[in-house]
């Protein structure tokens, strides 16, 4: 077995050209496969952080996104006051009645407009985010118009910047603190104070109530009081839930194109793989017949072709992924479609792309080799040395 | 001469030609195929009229306009048609069933899209029935929707069920038109609000206006803009060109992604394409060495391998571009309802032909220069 690893790869190593030509084929699908499967899986783990599993989303009824909801005053109070909705250690409830609207800011460099989230928040919206931390500056004072920016807001867009001024709504309102909250999609979001941000924008009416829930298991009960409750037509859910919900369709839209392409281009690659094994085992005719008459056995030929095309797979999938994870420094935003505003996240590679990606160039040095290699074992020893 | 003994080379190895010719087959196959996705995501910029401006709130899209705006649009110099409608984001049966539908004022809307055909007759009954509904042709396709039929959308926006009477079906004049988009009047959506969320009654998503001469679009977009400086609702009026493409920057990070592998795929060609020649110029350096001691010159042997090279891309190319057509075809019905417009054009053609010219012509250069430089004894000493 060692014998025939060691007569694969020398082979592989004589003839360097060639085994680099066909590796690298296999290495640039390799790497559109992870590229497209990892930013699909990055869109996916930003909203997925984003929500929290202690944490319970009010929406109304068959809105899907907190921008297209509105909860009345009168509803919030009701839902306020439910016995599920936690308190912290000063007593006060971990519950907030928060605005979600969109505006247009111009983005740096380009000029082009993005739809950026802005949420109204109420004092406890900190405390039920433990994802949110201050980076610079300071918090908003409620009752005024103050606002604080995500970090990839004030990276990205115009005027956002720790002490400028964003002017929408007829107010000019001044960005007193900027704050992370890390690989979520809150970095891609202004808050302000939603009684302000209500006045400003005339609207009477909340998007969505958060609270932290004393007990996550309660949601049912909840639940059901809510659909038995006829002032409220709201629906509760799991604010993991709801953010994964809104990666959905983009994620599939990434998934499906990810992989309908590599699909193709796998066939390209494999063929590479072919003609390369087909070439090498045509110029070792000779060598074929002389290892046979030496008394190597026709499993042992056909192992030492399809274990060469497995190395030259395996050298792809390595250079492949080796380049894709260059990636996961790169940060790319773009508008999710489903919430119809902008999204900044990463490319993420986990364990399981690895592993997909690797089973993927392995198999396509198989199906690459196999055929060349059968017939390398089928060859007739005479006729085999015969050749020169 | 020439050309026979290119060709005849070529098909020394058959398995390996064909196979060589299956992988730029389909290299310039998914080329062509990933130029149209690009193409099909401009193609509401395509479909736009110079003609058109779209005013909208300044704030974003999801702030609306009062409609007392209408009037006050109208009265503008260069304005000839004010159309209005709002975004009413329903779906039928299920979620999955989504599709573009709009609450709009029907008589203006049809002046200003002449591009939709429809029957005079359809017309009418569409106008008289204040419950109707006008439907694209792709779409009654994909919902099996006959003229008559009773539609019910579910609101995200405007919750409730909304019923609706199918009276027409458009198709449209020229191939960028949207034919999956579905239309109902606004009145019968106002007079709704009306009734159950009076707040929101009387406002409008957006304005599209007809105006007289393109050349004015500029500085009758800001008469508008002006006209409602400083007021709770401040407009933003752009060309309907400029408006599509704001959609389509939006999602500019994914459009770069896709033209980014679609040169990655040129790549991919050029390496397997490069294989084969650097292949079959090694098993040929002493047929090479003959030539040459024969008296051929190094450019002729250069020719040779070019030209054998640019034979098998080309047939390829040939057949990726022919196989296109029957790909989008099947393409566009799996993912219609992601691309409404999806047709290929002249230029994903040009293209493609571009594209494999470039392949046969860098693909034979290395071995080409290989073959030239190798000196007669060494090229004569080698065998296999």
């Amino acid at each position: 077995m060692k014998l025939l690893f060691f007569y694969s790869f020398r082979n592989l190593s004589t003839r360097r050209v060639t085994t680099a030509l066909t590796a690298s084929g296999m290495a640039l699908v390799v790497f559109v496969f992870a590229a497209i499967i990892m930013l699909a899986e990055g869109l996916q783990k930003t909203l997925i952080e984003t929500g929290s599993y202690n944490n319970i989303v009010v929406l109304r009824k068959s809105a899907s996104t907190e921008v297209q909801s509105i909860i009345e005053r009168y509803q919030a109070s009701v839902i306020e006051m439910q016995p599920e909705v936690a308190l912290d250690e000063n007593g006060r409830r971990l519950f907030a009645k928060e605005l979600v609207v969109l505006i247009t800011l111009q983005k740096k460099g380009s000029g082009s407009s993005a739809n950026v989230v802005i949420r109204g928040v109420g004092s406890a919206s900190i405390d039920i985010r433990s994802q949110v931390k201050l980076s610079a500056g300071r918090l908003p004072h409620m009752g005024t118009s103050e606002i604080m920016v995500g970090n990839s807001v004030a990276k990205r867009f115009k005027n956002a910047g720790l002490g400028d001024s964003i002017f929408f709504a007829m107010r000019s309102w001044k960005v007193v603190g900027v704050f992370d909250a890390g690989n979520t999609g809150f970095s891609s979001e202004i808050w302000g104070d939603a009684g302000q941000l209500m006045q400003a924008f005339r609207r009477n009416a909340y998007s969505s109530l958060i609270f932290r829930a004393q007990d996550a298991s309660s949601l049912p009960g909840l639940k059901c009081c809510i659909e038995s409750d006829p002032r409220l037509t709201l629906d509760a859910m799991i604010e993991v839930d709801y953010y994964k919900k809104q990666s959905e369709m983009m994620a599939t839209f990434l998934r499906i194109l990810g992989i309908s392409l590599t699909a193709i281009f796998s066939i390209g690659a494999v063929i590479g793989a072919m003609i390369t094994m087909y070439a090498a085992v045509a110029n070792r005719t000779a060598e074929i017949g002389t290892l046979r008459a030496l008394g190597f056995g026709r499993m042992n030929i056909l192992m030492a072709f399809l274990l060469e095309s497995l190395i030259l797979g395996f050298l792809g999938g390595c250079a492949g992924l080796f380049f894709a994870s260059v990636l996961q420094c790169i940060s790319v935003s773009t508008t999710n479609f489903q919430t119809f505003s902008e999204l900044a996240f990463r490319f993420s590679l986990s364990p399981g792309i690895i592993v997909k990606a690797m089973i993927f160039a392995l198999f396509m040095g198989f199906s690459g080799g196999i055929l060349p290699a059968v017939r390398a074992s089928r060859m007739n020893i005479v006729e085999a040395l015969r050749e020169v | 001469m020439l050309i026979r003994i290119l060709i005849r080379n070529a098909f020394r190895h058959k398995l390996r030609s064909i196979l060589t010719i299956t992988g730029i087959a389909i290299a310039v196959l998914a080329y062509g195929l990933l130029h149209t996705v690009i193409d099909a995501w401009y193609a509401g910029v395509a479909a736009s009229s110079a003609n058109r401006l779209v005013t909208r709130n300044s704030i974003s899209l999801v702030f609306r306009l009062p409609l007392s705006y209408r009037e006050k649009i109208r009265v503008v110099d260069g304005v000839e048609i004010v159309s209005y409608g709002n975004w009413f984001g329903g779906y039928y049966r299920d979620e999955k069933d989504f599709f573009a539908n709009f609450a709009i004022d029907p008589v203006s809307y049809l002046n200003l899209y002449p591009e939709y055909k429809i029957s005079e007759q359809e017309k009418t009954s569409f106008l008289k029935n204040r419950k109707g509904c006008l439907a694209g042709k792709k779409l009654t396709e994909r919902f099996g929707w006959e003229v008559g039929d009773s539609i019910t959308l579910t609101g995200t926006i405007y919750p409730g069920k909304w019923e609706f009477v199918l009276n027409a079906v458009y198709e449209g004049r020229h191939k960028n038109v949207d034919e999956t988009m579905f239309f109902f009047h606004w009145d019968y959506f106002n007079e709704t609000l009306k009734k159950e969320r009076p707040f929101s009654a009387d406002t409008v998503g957006f304005y599209i206006i007809g105006i007289d001469k393109p050349e004015n679009a500029a500085s009758i977009a800001e008469a508008i803009d002006a006209t409602f400086k400083n007021s709770l609702a401040e407009t933003l009026t752009e060309t309907e060109k400029a408006f599509q493409l704001g959609f389509v920057t939006m999602s500019e990070a994914i459009l770069k992604a896709i033209q980014l592998v679609s040169f990655v795929i040129i790549v991919i060609i050029l390496v397997v394409v490069a294989n084969t020649m650097v292949m079959s110029v090694r098993e040929r350096t002493a047929e090479y060495a003959v030539l040459k001691t024969i008296g051929f010159s190094g450019v002729h042997i250069a020719a040779l391998i070019i030209g054998e090279s640019m034979i098998i891309t080309l047939i390829g190319g040939t057949l990726g571009t022919l196989a296109t057509y029957p790909a989008a075809a099947v393409f566009s019905n799996a993912v219609g309802t992601f691309f409404p417009v999806f047709n290929i054009t002249i230029k994903t053609i040009v293209m493609d032909a571009i594209v494999t010219l470039i392949v046969g012509l860098f693909a034979g250069m290395f071995p080409a220069w290989r073959a030239m430089s190798i000196r007669i004894s060494e090229g004569l000493r080698k065998i296999g």
